[in-house]
């Protein structure tokens, strides 16, 4: 990595400074090495932790604890096909919620806001990112819920007739897949709008200038020449919130129902991986038990990391993209 | 390169060792701090009145015990590999987990019962609702579904029950709560047991899971016509709305500490001379006893290894069966019946420390 122009930099070193500082460069490099070579260590002993532990699960129950729906500890039956399903679910509508939302708030941030607006807007959209997430789950319990049960989920089903459509249909119980999914939107937007907003604000000045000078309007400006330069950044912003919904545990589990089943309608009680594992791990004492709750972890992990594979191969689709 | 591919190792290498050696050096420097005398993990429900004793006996005798609520799976886990000098758990150890324990024979001491109550959020109700145990089985097996079935109202005919649906809520996370609530549905409803079962998590064939007493009664309580079940003490002290149930006499009763004690008492009486104490006690006889209770056990190693620590525990257990017993009321955990505490002492007193270093 560094080894190949290491050379070169340390023939300046020596004609710049004095023989200690070349000491001390050292000591720091070292240090710093140290530094980063920790994490990736702490990642790869933690994913064979789990990996270790979840075996056990693996070979016993095979590919079943991803397909099926049957989750009954006393029957020895570990399936967490609902909670890998309502986890995608769940993250996926926070994303559908929040995206545009977040990106709202970034574009007029950079491009409308008056300069004096921009900082307390800014800092409060922030300031989502810095509450508790069982903060989040006790308003989701004492007024997501009850609002959703007594206004929202009836006018949605009832006056808007949407009933009629599997996504919401049901009863009206309050916790369920579109309170999780609304609080996680929550809990995503301040990172995906931070990040957006920030490479908004780096879109060289030039590049609008260039766009209002060929006649553009002030939207198709920010259409035409500033979203797209800023793509590879907001995807970059949208993967970290999708990060943070996946792994969301607390503020999801107090109300999302926890009922281990597949449903069409987002009015139904659902499940998340990262719940069932809150949920049961303390009380778990056969070994089965306990390996298929690690064996969900690491299914939990493997998605993790397909969605930041996905994510940096958006990236770099788009950055090449803009680059021919 | 190479020397970066090194370090990794290295640093991989000391990360696997330290993780190996976590468990033991855990316990000896605990064995060797002065601080805390005794450690002990495992069930939340009784930490409340633990930590009082503790507390208490600390003051009086200087011996410091630290207590973790973690949970009664992992308290059992913790004392079987031996990372703990006691455990605490809600529902006995089954023979299974009871073979894998590596040292020995583990003994369970009652400490104090507990109870489970029926909560529920029917605004048009004025006196307490009454249920027979098949009645509740069916409504919490998703058999009875509306608040005015006529199973419900032949029990209450005065009350003025409403057509909503019931919604039943039940714990989402493994608890000796849900323990006790089915493993009383099984020995009361015998379709339960060939059904649904007992355990600390059941599959639930109706309803929403909530975390925690609190995430319960917070549930019901927001939700006209929700249904659920919490520990006496939870209730009691955040005044919730409870079911008088049917018990093995015949007699609607309401839980109390005393028919909470009483259930074990019926019990109690009938227990062999040997007996490990490994006993339910729901569906208990006699006409004051509240069915749905259960005890609650102090686990601990027959023979010590370690003799200073092993006396401790054994001093404190026998405290605590004297002077600590008389406290639980006040916390509402029901004390064990008098005629039942000579034999748990005598229980205690076959703890050893005859391989001890």
């Amino acid at each position: 990595m560094t080894a190949v122009p290491a050379p070169a930099v340390t023939t300046d070193r020596r004609r710049l400074h004095v023989h200690e500082t070349a000491i001390g460069d050292r000591i720091y490099e070292i240090v710093t090495t140290a530094c980063a070579l920790v994490i990736p260590a702490l990642v790869i002993a933690i994913a064979i932790a789990v990996f270790a532990g979840a075996w056990p699960a693996f070979s016993k129950l095979g590919l079943s604890i991803v397909t099926s729906s049957d989750w009954d500890v006393r029957a020895g039956k570990f399936g967490a096909a609902p909670a890998i399903f309502g986890t995608l679910v769940s993250s996926a509508l926070a994303l559908v919620i929040a995206t545009p939302l977040a990106i709202g708030v970034a574009i007029f941030l950079s491009e409308f806001s008056p300069t004096w607006l921009r900082q307390p807007i800014g800092f409060l959209v922030d300031l989502l990112a810095a509450v508790p997430s069982v903060v989040y789950g006790l308003w989701g319990i004492f007024v997501l819920v009850p609002l959703l049960r007594e206004q929202v989920m009836p006018f949605l089903r009832d006056r808007l007739h949407l009933g009629a459509t599997p996504f919401f249909s049901g009863p009206a119980y309050g916790p369920s897949m579109l309170a999780a999914g609304i609080i996680l939107a929550i809990m995503a937007l301040p990172y995906i709008s931070a990040v957006s907003r920030e490479v908004l604000m780096a879109v060289p000045r030039s590049q609008r200038e260039a766009a209002l000078a060929l006649g553009a309007t002030r939207w198709e400006m920010i259409r035409d020449a500033v979203i797209p330069y800023a793509k590879s950044g907001i995807i970059g912003g949208i993967m970290l919130g999708l990060g943070r919904a996946l792994g969301e545990t607390m503020a999801v589990t107090m109300v999302i129902g926890n009922r281990a089943e597949i449903s069409a309608s987002l009015f139904a009680p659902g499940y998340t991986m990262a719940s069932l594992i809150a949920n049961e791990f303390s009380e778990a004492t056969s070994d089965l038990h306990l390996s298929a709750l690690l064996a969900v972890g690491a299914i939990l992990f493997v998605i993790t990391l397909i969605v930041n594979a996905v994510a940096r191969w958006l990236v770099w689709q788009v950055s090449r993209d803009r680059a021919v | 390169m190479k020397a970066v591919k090194l370090a990794v190792f290295v640093l991989f290498a000391v990360a696997c060792a330290k993780e190996g050696n976590n468990s033991s050096t855990a316990s000896s420097t605990s064995s060797s701090s002065g601080s805390v005398d005794l450690t002990g993990a495992g069930a939340t429900f009784p930490y409340p009145l633990y930590s009082k004793w503790f507390d208490e006996y600390a003051k009086l005798t200087g011996v410091k015990i630290n207590y973790q609520s973690i949970g009664s799976g992992g308290g059992i886990r913790q004392l079987s590999e031996g990372t703990v000098d006691f455990g605490a758990s809600d529902s006995p150890m089954s023979d299974a987990e009871l073979a894998k324990a590596k040292f020995g024979p583990i003994l369970h001491i009652p400490t104090v019962l507990g109870a489970v109550v029926i909560t529920y959020n029917i605004a048009s109700l004025s006196a307490p609702l009454d249920l027979t145990p098949q009645v509740i089985a069916d409504i919490f097996g998703g058999k009875i579904t509306k608040w005015n079935d006529a199973r419900i109202a032949s029990l209450n005919p005065t009350a003025s029950l409403p057509s909503s649906d019931i919604l039943v809520v039940h714990r989402s996370d493994g608890s000796g709560t849900t323990y006790i609530f089915t493993d009383y549905l099984s020995t009361a409803v015998p379709s339960w047991k060939g059904t649904i079962g007992n355990g600390k998590e059941v599959n639930w064939p109706v309803g929403l899971g909530a975390k925690g007493n609190e995430g319960v009664a917070g549930q019901v309580k927001q939700t006209p016509g929700a249904i659920g079940y919490v520990e006496l003490a939870y209730a009691k002290q955040n005044k919730l709305p409870i079911a008088a149930v049917k018990n093995k006499a015949g007699k609607f009763v309401i839980a109390s500490v005393p028919a909470v004690t009483a259930a074990a008492a019926g019990v109690a009486n009938t227990l062999p001379a040997n007996t490990d104490f490994r006993v339910s006690v729901v569906d208990a006889p006699g006409p004051d006893a509240y069915p749905i209770s259960s005890f609650t056990w102090i686990l601990a190693y027959q023979h010590q290894r370690d003799s200073v620590k092993g006396k401790k525990l054994v001093d404190f257990l026998n405290w605590a069966l004297t002077y600590g017993e008389p406290e639980a009321p006040s916390l509402d955990y029901g004390p064990l019946p008098s005629e039942m505490t000579p034999k748990v002492k005598a229980k205690v007193a076959t703890i050893d420390f005859a391989g001890a270093k």
